[in-house]
């Protein structure tokens, strides 16, 4: 299998500037994903930048931090923790909010389920009880603007949204009525108990943020990269053995080697198997990919035909 | 590769699931080569989705789970037999509402590569109630796919999607004749759509469009040349997709230099440097923001606006990395050599290219509201980074869309293209869309609710001085 090549001048200098004037895919994307992030500072008074540690906030916190250079990101990060996180991921995301010396706010699930405000789902899932969480903080915060890392082609629902998604006060997602979004002109208008949902990068798929990483040596907490683990198969996911995803009398632990797609809730993310161990080994293995990341690895999307849609038309992200 | 795609009918190698050499050459096409972005457009069920459905899937730009989930849906909604019993439309009409109804609401954007390109894909609604979005995904657009139904020919919807992409200056049109199989791929009835489409292009004063007999259902012509239409000895589809210029690229170079400025980076201490070089940042300030058009560098002469000022580029900085040029679309940040007062909604250029700042404005506007326009409306525009006040002064005229000529009109409705005269609280330096579609597209916007009412295309404003000082 053929190696690709890693281009020594991506990594030294982001910008290729050819006499041609050919900008690289990534250079474009990048480009508009800044534009995104600035226009969204410059127009609401408090936006915040959803940051849970995975592979694409870290891409927008990464891109906010060129946009904004030499200046600091002039935004606090907010997480909703479900409390059945990776500890893993939550170390990395304590690491990365230390070191640019980053405001981080954090709603717990755990919280509201100790008091009442939620109750635990039969199946166990908290990814659904994010939301409450989540309205409550951006209120709290009087967050105008809310950015994210989703990709359009994530999901089907998410191949409909705007860069800029308006939301109701109680953070719904309408798409039958969507403002329309023309050329690279912004409209973030709003009214009180509005706030905006800004997805920097809408059209970046799963490979060009892992060749981004790879350019720009973004660092990823380590369970996105092939090691061993205890695992037990479910639902035709490699699950992880931890106190909130324990495997039944008839499911057997195993030692196998993977990794992690995308980085949920441990009680509904899968891990693949995998031996991509390095940056270039997963993009070579994503390229090569014949099954959606989200396909690969969200118990919680294949609850029906449309559960990305009904979760976002009550505020999810 | 062409050549090979277009001589053998049988499924082409280099695109067979798990060929990894083949999906590997296009993983390289995904994050280096060129982006190109289409949309498609047309009367509701002309079949736009089932086409870039099928372009998806014989592109091999679907993942198993992702066709798995869609025959499943398929046979659950009864989805007849032809094309494998899979409703390709299905692969981007992705909401509830869309697949109960069966049409399209808003666009759903697509992301696929072949080993030549890799595109971005915008597949819109026809239906008429849903124009705003058909127009929401044909702004950014390199290309349009306009559909017809052969057996309807050209509609109403077709005519008010060709004067939208015409307004739009949208580089390329390809008019893709669908449904030939209900035709029986037949030859005189095909030219004879064809030459009523071109009749139509001629009369908007479209340039040049390629028309291209298609079967979404079956798939003919979309990825391969049909067998079915030997007649036909155009390209497919993809294969067109594949080689049309990114025209956006070529354009903007030759335009002057602008920097619309998004925010001034001034971080006055806050710095996210390491703290040896701290002190070197203390005085740091620069403007933030997109090249529209044309190139800059370092020790370039440039005009401000508002004011006129004069001064030079010291530095072009990108996230720590200094850069001798920069062109469109980069973001970039600015350093100047004198100390003006510049703030977001300035715009910076080469000297002596912007035109004189004027309030005066005339603009044919697409209106996506339900409210209708009158003369006197205040509403607010954006143009670049800048959102001003402006009172709609008259409308001017409407396009009719079955002559296709302008009639007097007095108001716009929703879903009208029509000519007003605007004037604006605070004099910019506006440009016509026929000079940069970069800097001569604008929003309105309502001033209470926020919501975008228009897109705006200047058609003529003030007059452009030698010195680009306002006079
Ligand atoms: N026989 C035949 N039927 C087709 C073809 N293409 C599409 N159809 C059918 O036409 C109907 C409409 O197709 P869609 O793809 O949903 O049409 P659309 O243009 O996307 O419709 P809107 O997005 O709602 O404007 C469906 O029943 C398709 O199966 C074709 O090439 N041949
Ligand atoms: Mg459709």
């Amino acid at each position: 299998m053929r190696t690709p090549p890693v281009n020594a001048t991506d990594t030294a200098s982001p910008i290729r500037a050819t006499g041609t004037h050919r900008l690289s895919q990534l250079d474009v994307l990048e480009s508009e994903a800044i534009h995104i992030i600035r226009e969204v500072v410059a127009e609401f008074e408090r936006p915040v930048l959803l940051f849970s540690g995975g592979k694409d906030s870290v891409v927008v916190l990464h891109l906010a931090a060129k946009a904004f250079w030499p200046g600091r990101v002039p935004f606090p990060l907010l997480h909703v923790d479900t409390g059945h996180n990776f500890p893993e991921v939550i170390a990395f995301r304590d690491e990365t909010v230390e070191r640019l010396g980053l405001r981080l706010e954090v709603a717990r699930v755990q919280d509201y389920i100790d008091d009442g405000r939620l109750h635990e789902r039969a199946d166990g899932t908290r990814n659904p009880l994010q939301t409450l969480p989540l309205l409550d903080a951006i209120a709290a915060g009087r967050h105008d603007a809310v950015f994210g890392g989703a990709r359009r082609d994530e999901d089907k629902a998410r191949a409909k949204e705007r860069i800029l998604s308006l939301r109701d006060e109680f953070g719904q997602w309408d798409p039958r009525n969507q403002r329309p979004e023309l050329w690279n002109l912004y409209n973030g208008r709003h009214t009180v108990g509005q706030h905006v949902r800004a997805f920097p990068i809408s059209n970046w798929t799963e490979l060009n943020v892992w060749r981004y990483i790879e350019r720009e040596q973004i660092a990823l907490p380590p369970l996105y990269y092939a090691h061993d683990r205890e695992v037990y198969r479910r639902d035709g996911m490699w699950r992880s053995v931890g106190p909130v995803s324990m495997p039944r009398a008839t499911e057997t632990i195993e030692n196998r080697t993977v990794r992690y797609r995308t980085v949920g809730d441990m009680s509904c993310t899968g891990a693949v198997e995998s031996d991509a161990a390095s940056v270039d080994a997963v993009v070579r293995e994503v390229a090569l990919s014949t099954i959606t990341e989200r396909g690969a690895t969200r118990a919680d999307d294949r609850i029906s035909e449309a559960a990305m849609e009904d979760r976002k038309k009550d505020g999810y992200f | 590769m062409t050549q090979a795609l277009i001589d053998s009918q049988a499924p082409i190698d280099s695109r067979a699931p798990g060929s990894a050499q083949a999906a590997l050459s296009a993983a390289e096409t995904l994050a280096g080569g060129t982006l190109f972005r289409f949309a498609t457009a047309g009367s509701v069920d002309d079949g736009k989705s089932t086409l870039v459905g099928r372009l998806l899937h014989d592109s091999k730009a679907v993942l198993a789970d992702q066709l798995d989930a869609v025959t499943r849906t398929s046979t659950e909604r009864g989805f007849g037999g032809a094309a494998g019993g899979i409703d390709f439309a299905l692969l981007t009409d992705g909401l509830r509402a869309e697949r109960e109804q069966g049409i399209t609401i808003d666009v759903a954007y697509r992301y696929f590569a072949t080993n030549r390109r890799s595109f971005i894909l915008a597949d819109c609604p026809g239906h008429v109630q849903y124009t705003r979005n058909m127009v929401t995904g044909a702004t950014t657009a390199d290309a349009v796919i306009m559909l017809i139904d052969a057996r309807k020919g050209v509609l109403e919807q077709t005519r008010r999607h060709l004067s939208v992409v015409r307004l739009l200056r949208v580089p390329h049109i390809i008019v893709a004749v669908n449904k030939i199989d209900l035709l029986g791929y037949d030859e005189a009835a095909y030219t004879g759509i064809a030459d009523a489409v071109r009749t139509v292009t001629g009369e908007l004063g479209l340039g040049a469009v390629h028309v291209i007999p298609v079967s979404a259902l079956a798939g003919d012509n979309v990825v391969d040349r049909s067998p079915r239409t030997p007649w036909y000895t155009g390209p497919s589809l993809l294969e067109l997709l594949e080689t049309l210029p990114v025209v956006d690229e070529v354009e903007s170079a030759l335009e002057s230099f602008r920097l619309p400025v998004q925010l001034v980076l001034r971080p006055q201490g806050a710095v996210a440097v390491p703290a040896a070089d701290a002190p070197a940042f203390r005085d740091y300030r620069a403007y933030a923001g997109q090249v529209t058009s044309g190139t800059v560098r370092v020790g370039d002469a440039v005009t401000v606006l508002p004011g006129g000022a004069g001064t030079v580029v010291t530095g072009i900085d990108f996230a720590g990395t200094e850069l001798t040029e920069a062109f469109a679309p980069q973001s970039i940040a600015l350093r100047l050599r004198d100390d003006l007062d510049i703030a977001r909604g300035a715009v910076i250029g080469a000297a002596g290219t912007l035109p004189n700042p004027t309030k005066e404005l005339t603009a044919a506007l697409f209106w996506l509201d339900p409210r209708p326009l009158t003369p006197g409306d205040r509403v607010l525009v954006k143009f670049g980074a800048n959102t001003v006040q402006a009172i709609v002064t008259a409308v001017t005229g409407r396009l009719n869309l079955d002559t296709l000529e302008q009639e007097t009109a007095t108001s716009l409705d929703i879903n009208d293209i029509g000519h007003v005269t605007v004037r604006l609280a605070a004099a910019l330096p506006v440009e016509t869309f026929a000079s940069s579609r970069r800097s001569g597209a604008f929003l309105v916007i309502h001033p209470q609710d926020g919501a975008t009412l228009a897109a705006g295309i200047v058609t003529a404003a003030g007059i452009v001085t030698a010195s680009g000082v306002p006079a």
